[in-house]
């Protein structure tokens, strides 16, 4: 199976290459719109600031072919965020893939950015197959998608918010799958399998 | 609910796992890649290697041992050691490392946490901060402990929290290797008055003393080093521990 990563400026795409690998998934890590159109299955990572993505993206065009495409796609954190509709990171107008709204952890949930280990629950899809409820993965963020009819998985950080999200061929996690241990392997080994 | 984290600390010298007491006297502890992987599987959330004595002829092997370790692991860990420049940080975090520690080199050039934050983000910049109490006064050191110098070490986080720095790691140096627990004072201070994550380190000995910094002191996260290293405390066991005392930890 043809699987594309795509580069880009938002950091992480060494350690979602090296999870896949560790999967024995050896995606391409490519940029080049030909690549991403013909792969299979595209993978969308990525850590950092909403809108300079958002800008690095469209100064490729990389927003454009991402939209287009009809193969299961897996958006990564940020990957996520920009698969929606708007951020309030920098007032940002995403992808609109999703009506959905990116929106700062009020101040109730505690410390911001909220890093470390959360439990997902509630999962509406085959990319949490077999995955215990309230397994725990590893979270990075201070910004979050809110509860829609396109949440698949939930957490919890003073408030719920999308730990996941699905519309069509799109898949979204907000959390780094890529490093949350056997449980994120899992997620991953799914979204190649079953999505 | 977020969890409390459980962080093992390596501390690297010529591409080996070495561990001091009182930041003097190293003891050999083994390959940091096996180590590595083992906590990995155990249930350790996180991971921190710092290079210890990091040169440039030397920085060839860290970079080399951070990608070798990223391929392994699947959880996040950060390296540390010797970052002076943001391009420092860039040849880390492209081999894979997903944080990076600053210490000296934040004290004396504050600005390089701004800018860290500013091109990578707030997430990845992690600030050491060594603490001695002198005449009563909790005070920043230098250099791997060696050199006092005349910030407070609240006043220190405070503005390592206004410059972009994501995460404080504070280790007391009148605590570390002495197995007598961790300084929950200071480490309290820092935690409860901070809006960004205190990770605890120096002076763990046994379990209890984990549950206190966590409930007692409000840390984030609790790092340790020998006790690990040498099995004194399983992670597994800890975590079981934690758990019947009602504190929130990830298990597997």
């Amino acid at each position: 199976m043809s699987i594309a990563l795509i580069k880009y400026n938002a950091g992480n795409t060494f350690s979602v290459l090296n999870a896949l690998e560790r999967i024995g998934v050896f995606p391409v890590l490519t940029d080049n719109p030909e690549e991403i159109l013909n792969a299979e299955k595209v993978i969308f990572p990525g850590v950092g600031e909403a809108s300079s993505a958002m800008e690095y993206l469209k100064s490729r065009e990389l927003d454009k072919v991402i939209t287009s495409l009809k193969v299961p796609v897996l958006g990564i954190c940020i990957g996520l965020q920009l698969m929606c509709q708007h951020s309030e990171e920098n007032n940002t107008d995403c992808m609109s893939l999703m009506n959905v709204k990116v929106k700062k952890f009020p101040q109730k949930s505690g410390k911001i950015p909220q890093i470390g280990w959360n439990t997902i629950e509630n999962f509406k899809s085959e990319l949490f197959k077999d995955i215990p409820n309230e397994s725990y993965v590893y979270y990075v963020h201070s910004f979050a998608a809110e509860i829609s009819p396109y949440t698949i998985a939930e957490s919890n950080y003073g408030l719920k918010y999308s730990a996941a999200l699905k519309k069509d061929n799109f898949y979204a996690v907000q959390f780094h799958t890529e490093k949350s241990g056997k449980v994120g392997e899992k997620i991953l080994e799914n979204f190649i399998k079953y999505c | 609910m977020l969890s409390k984290r459980i962080i093992p600390c390596l501390d690297i010298k010529d591409g080996i796992t070495v561990k001091g007491t009182n930041f003097l006297g190293l003891k050999e502890a083994g390959d940091p890649v096996e180590l590595a992987y083992e906590y990995a599987q155990t249930g350790a959330d996180e991971l921190v290697f710092l290079d210890i004595t990091a040169t440039v002829e030397q920085r060839k092997t860290l970079v080399e041992l951070v990608r070798r370790i990223s391929k392994v692991i699947n959880i996040p860990f950060t390296v540390g050691g010797g970052i002076k420049s943001v391009n420092d940080v860039a040849v880390l975090l492209n081999s894979g490392a997903d944080k990076v520690s600053i210490n000296s080199s934040a004290v004396s050039n504050p600005e390089l946490i701004t800018q860290i934050a500013n091109e990578f983000g707030s997430q990845c910049v992690v600030v050491a901060i060594d603490t001695k109490t002198i005449a009563n006064i909790a005070t920043v050191h230098t250099h791997g402990g060696r050199n006092p110098t005349k910030k407070e070490t609240f006043i220190w986080a405070k503005e390592i929290q206004e410059r972009g720095g994501g995460e404080i790691l504070l280790t007391s140096m009148d605590h570390d290797g002495c197995k007598q627990g961790f300084a929950l004072e200071i480490t309290s201070l820092l935690s409860k008055n901070l809006n960004i994550p205190v990770i605890a380190s120096g002076g763990a000995g046994n379990e209890v003393h984990f549950k206190d910094v966590f409930e007692i002191a409000s840390a984030d996260a609790a790092l340790a080093a020998s006790i690990f290293h040498f099995k004194e405390i399983q992670i597994p066991i800890l975590k079981k521990y934690l758990s019947e005392n009602n504190i929130a930890v990830r298990t597997l």
